[in-house]
């Protein structure tokens, strides 16, 4: 994979740039400095005089490569198209935003901040951007501050949720000296670029297990952690095994579900069955709905799944690997859960902030079988980490596009197949 | 036909006070009297060829103002007036300001702390102006004259100190036709030039070290330094007679007959 430019400016190139052979020019200067370039926009003058316009982001490896371009490219005209710092609000009340606040997307994001372009952490969609600046830097009467001072130390911005706004924390208001960086072309490639965003039943499944099987790969040799997100499909359609095999081959790191996935799993190790039903049979067991409910309450009367695993009593199933593999898990839960089991987070607020912690460092995520904790986790990730969704409704991973998760592969297919495809794959 | 007027300044006060370009050296200096005598000269060599002079009031401790064709860039009656890349010559503006406020210019001026340097970095050549920067003016100033002209504009680059101005190294004698010193510009620069103008005429380096392409066109007529005959050859090869004055003091200070003359009524080769 290339190696990531991440020092960007955007300059603006304006007259007539296409006979002067200005634009050429420009752009001859950034690769030969090492650069990259993007032309965002380009107006052609249709008359001869007409002015053009082109709007050009450069990108570069270092701040001092990126300067070095910028002086050269200004010798010929060229200007960056952002000369104003982004302005902020102080909160004036906890809990929520100040009415012009900026809405992120999960993109990455920078805000200007003393002529600095500064990355937003903890990138995150649907949340405001909060700026970490010395109290110098602060207006002290709540008033919106135009123009910000260069603070002393190195100031810093990061995504905040509109529950954790507290009164008199600077919040990034309207849309001058924000800038988002749409996803790295190179780190689409193969697959992600293959697949692009159409979801369909009639693609080719080996193709895209391969692809999939290799991102996995790719993201563990980086030291970034995979994350999964499943549903109790996976329990039903007989797939615990191969999750059980991708914990154990090291391909999971990070699991969030909800109190179902958990339930059958646990189901399955002492009865044998997924929601009554014999999974190695496939026929109804008798008194089998009740094995659900008898599962949550044994694992209650332990203490808790982990608990019960110490004591010996939970001894197979995708919760039993977790917890020998010590793999963190998030069980977030929901109105129609029953029981639920002693892990599950039943403070969606807190399950939404516990999801967050575990998502740092997250460099790929396979959702298969449940949209609702789909759904939820694409609204936490950064655009940045790929996201594979596998589910036999294809709506999961339309619905799951249209919410702004674009970085997502769909696979409409019954987990189970895919599943022992992936790992008949890793292992290959 | 129309009357050419031009505007000139005489060398009262000229001399080498300061060094601003690689011609110029105090140490060697310029003669006061020889100086005064070959702008005499070519005063009188414009007069001849029917040209009606304007004289503008030099002023002491300003050596440069006799480089007129500086001050600024005439279109029409608006005068977009210059702002120099040196102190020592931002000092004259006022002077080329007020002399074209008295005589019915409008006098407009670019954006702050951008550098233009007039006729010296602008010159029309048809309806396009061509304008040289790098050395002495920015291409930024040059775009956003384009704007304010509506017309188009082609900034070219100028890579060698010595031909520090466009009109050291490029000469417009009708629409598209032209004189040029190809290695004073860049690859992109010549291109452009090579591209937008279907006759040029190259000069040779000895010749342009000679200030061959700092000439003053009038109609078919071209007055240049001395030293320049193979271009003479070339011009007259086009149809163009040339007129020599000697004017080797100015060369001293790095300019020429075209940088002593500043042509108010727009140049031949210009279409407006």
């Amino acid at each position: 994979m290339a190696k990531t430019k991440s020092f960007v400016e955007e300059i603006e190139l304006h007259g007539h740039i296409i006979d002067s052979l200005l634009l050429p020019k420009v752009l001859d200067e950034i690769l030969t400095r090492g650069g990259t370039y993007t032309i965002k926009k380009i107006d052609l003058g249709k008359r001869q005089t007409d002015p053009s316009n082109a709007k050009i982001e450069i990108k570069a490896d270092t701040q001092q490569q990126l300067d070095d371009i910028l002086a050269a490219v200004h010798d010929h005209g060229a200007t960056p198209t952002t000369q104003r710092d982004c302005e902020f609000e102080l909160a004036d009340m906890n809990g929520a935003f100040p009415e012009r606040f900026y809405s992120t997307t999960n993109y990455r994001t920078q805000v200007r901040i003393g002529g600095e372009w500064v990355d937003v952490d903890d990138q995150e969609m649907d949340c405001g951007i909060v700026l970490d600046l010395p109290l110098a830097g602060r207006a002290s009467d709540g008033s919106r501050s135009p123009s910000l001072a260069r603070p002393a130390n190195e100031p810093r911005a990061r995504c905040i949720p509109m529950v954790h706004v507290k009164k008199n924390q600077p919040i990034v208001v309207g849309h001058h000296g924000v800038r988002v960086l749409p996803a790295e072309t190179s780190a689409r490639a193969s697959l992600f670029e293959f697949m692009s965003s159409a979801v369909s039943s009639e693609k080719p499944k080996g193709v895209t297990v391969r692809e999939i099987a290799a991102t996995m790969k790719r993201t563990r040799a980086a030291g970034e952690k995979i994350l999964a997100v499943l549903g109790p499909a996976v329990v039903h359609t007989g797939s615990v095994e191969h999750i059980c095999e991708l914990i154990r081959l090291g391909y999971l790191n990070v699991l969030f579900a909800g109190n179902a996935l958990a339930t059958h799993d646990i189901e399955q190790a002492l009865f044998g069955t997924s929601l009554g039903v014999w999974l190695d049979r496939g026929l109804p067991a008798e008194e089998g709905h009740e094995h659900h409910l008898r599962a949550i309450n044994t694992i209650r009367r332990l203490g808790g799944i982990q608990k019960a695993v110490e004591q010996g009593k939970l001894k197979s199933g995708i919760m039993f690997e977790c917890v020998q593999h010590n793999i963190p898990f998030v069980l977030a839960g929901s109105i129609r859960d029953d029981g639920p089991l002693p892990e599950v987070v039943t403070d969606v607020l807190v399950a939404q902030d516990v999801m967050r912690e575990k998502i740092k460092g997250v460099g790929f995520c396979l959702m298969t079988a449940t949209m609702l904790h789909s759904i939820a986790t694409g609204n936490l990730l950064p655009a940045a980490v790929k996201v594979a969704c596998v589910d036999i409704n294809p709506a999961t991973v339309t619905k799951l596009a249209d919410r702004g998760s674009h970085q997502t592969v769909g696979v409409v297919t019954d987990a189970e197949p895919f599943l022992r495809a992936l790992v008949a794959e890793l292992k290959a | 036909m129309k009357t050419p007027r031009i505007l000139m300044c005489p060398p009262d006060y000229y001399g080498i006070e300061y060094e601003i370009n690689p011609w110029m050296s105090r140490a060697r200096g310029a003669s006061p009297a020889r100086a005064r005598k070959q702008w005499r000269d070519l005063h009188d060599a414009l007069l001849s060829l029917d040209v009606t002079i304007e004289l503008m009031t030099p002023q002491k401790g300003l050596p440069d103002l006799v480089f007129t064709a500086n001050a600024g860039l005439v279109f029409g009656t608006r005068f977009f007036s210059s702002q120099f890349a040196h102190p020592e010559r931002q000092r004259e503006t006022p002077y080329f300001d007020a002399w074209f406020a008295e005589h019915g210019f409008t006098v407009e001026h670019l954006p702050e702390g951008v550098f233009f340097e007039g006729a010296g970095d602008a010159l029309f050549c048809g309806e396009t102006l061509y304008a040289g920067y790098r050395i002495r003016s920015h291409a930024a100033g040059h775009i956003h004259l384009g704007d304010v002209l509506q017309r188009r504009v082609l900034p070219v680059e100028l890579v060698d100190k010595r031909f520090y101005h466009l009109d050291t190294c490029f000469c417009p004698l009708a629409p598209g036709q032209a004189i040029y010193f190809p290695d004073a510009f860049d690859s992109y620069g010549r291109t452009v030039l090579e591209q937008h103008i279907p006759r040029l005429i190259a000069v040779d380096e000895k010749e342009a070290e000679r200030f061959a392409c700092n000439a003053v066109v009038v109609g078919k007529r071209v007055v240049i330094n001395t030293g320049s005959d193979r271009l003479a050859a070339d011009l007259l090869r086009a149809g163009y007679e040339c007129r020599f004055v000697e004017l080797d003091e100015f060369i001293k200070a790095g300019g020429s007959a075209k940088c002593l003359t500043l042509r108010l009524d727009g140049e031949d080769a210009a279409t407006w």
